[in-house]
């Protein structure tokens, strides 16, 4: 499934061991419960909760501990259980940028009634303008220690010279 | 967010051989700059140093308990690495997919 070689794009594709509405209704009402906020967030204060309004035109945002919000992006089509498309306006500097609009389509595939593969796609890359492949790499790198490795082997030889 | 000008601090923090050492040190628990330096090759100073720049990378942390400066791991630190080798939709649908599963897994013994 994948274009690798698309350098505006990444595609990933998960399998789960749900059925297709529980599914998408953990993908976007239960988003709180499963998304990275430690990490994944752009607000100053803690986030304690993502949420998706659940049509189009609605919004897209973290909820810090102290009741503020920030917006992440839009819900740009809501296709119960099967499609989902938002926009994401997060900059490369983490901060949000309405004008930025890069694209995240989400499909619910069911796999027999009690699996479902989910495929996402994040697109138009080139939002990012000069700072695109730094930000592909964020978002596509794959949990791979030989890339530590290699990162290191990099860096020690910078020390030595 | 995690920069990728902290994750290239951290990374550049552990390309030195001897503060890898210093960094290793400290992941049994907390120390002072002394028993860090305590059977090292390196000076005091030179230590101290060290644990400066690890705590610059958000690396480590420093405690202070009475009069004693204390250094230890800092997991924030060591998460934001970890955070950034699993890449960001890996990690997010990976998170996903435990939480789709659990959920699954209720309805399942519902019925």
């Amino acid at each position: 499934m994948n274009a690798p070689n698309d350098p505006n794009s990444v595609k990933k594709m998960v399998y789960v061991q749900a059925p297709q509405e529980i599914a998408w209704r953990v993908f976007t009402e239960k988003m709180g419960a499963w998304w990275p906020l430690a990490f994944y967030k752009i607000g100053k204060a803690p986030a304690v909760d993502a949420v998706i309004e659940p049509h189009p035109g609605g919004r897209w945002y973290e909820r810090g501990n102290d009741g503020s919000t920030c917006d992440w992006g839009t819900v740009l089509a809501w296709e119960p259980y099967s499609r989902l498309l938002l926009s994401w306006d997060v900059s490369a500097d983490w901060q949000y940028d309405p004008l930025l609009k890069t694209e995240i389509e989400v499909r619910f595939i069911p796999d027999g009634t009690n699996a479902t593969r989910v495929e996402l796609e994040h697109r138009k890359l080139d939002r990012y303008g000069a700072r695109r492949d730094e930000m592909r790499r964020i978002y596509d790198t794959e949990g791979d220690w030989g890339r530590l490795l290699a990162a290191f082997a990099q860096l020690a030889a910078t020390v030595k010279q | 967010m995690a920069t990728l000008t902290q994750i290239e601090r951290a990374l550049d923090a552990l390309g030195d051989p001897t503060r890898r050492e210093v960094f290793k040190r400290l992941r049994n628990g907390n120390r002072s700059v002394r028993e860090v330096a305590d059977g090292m090759n390196v000076s005091r100073p030179a230590v101290s140093q060290h644990l400066g720049v690890l705590k610059a990378a958000g690396l480590i942390a420093v405690r202070v308990k009475g009069t004693r400066r204390l250094y230890g791991v800092d997991p924030h630190g060591i998460e934001t690495l970890r955070s950034w080798l699993d890449g960001f939709w890996n990690e997010t649908l990976l998170a996903f997919k435990q939480e789709a599963e659990k959920e699954a897994m209720k309805g399942r013994k519902l019925r």
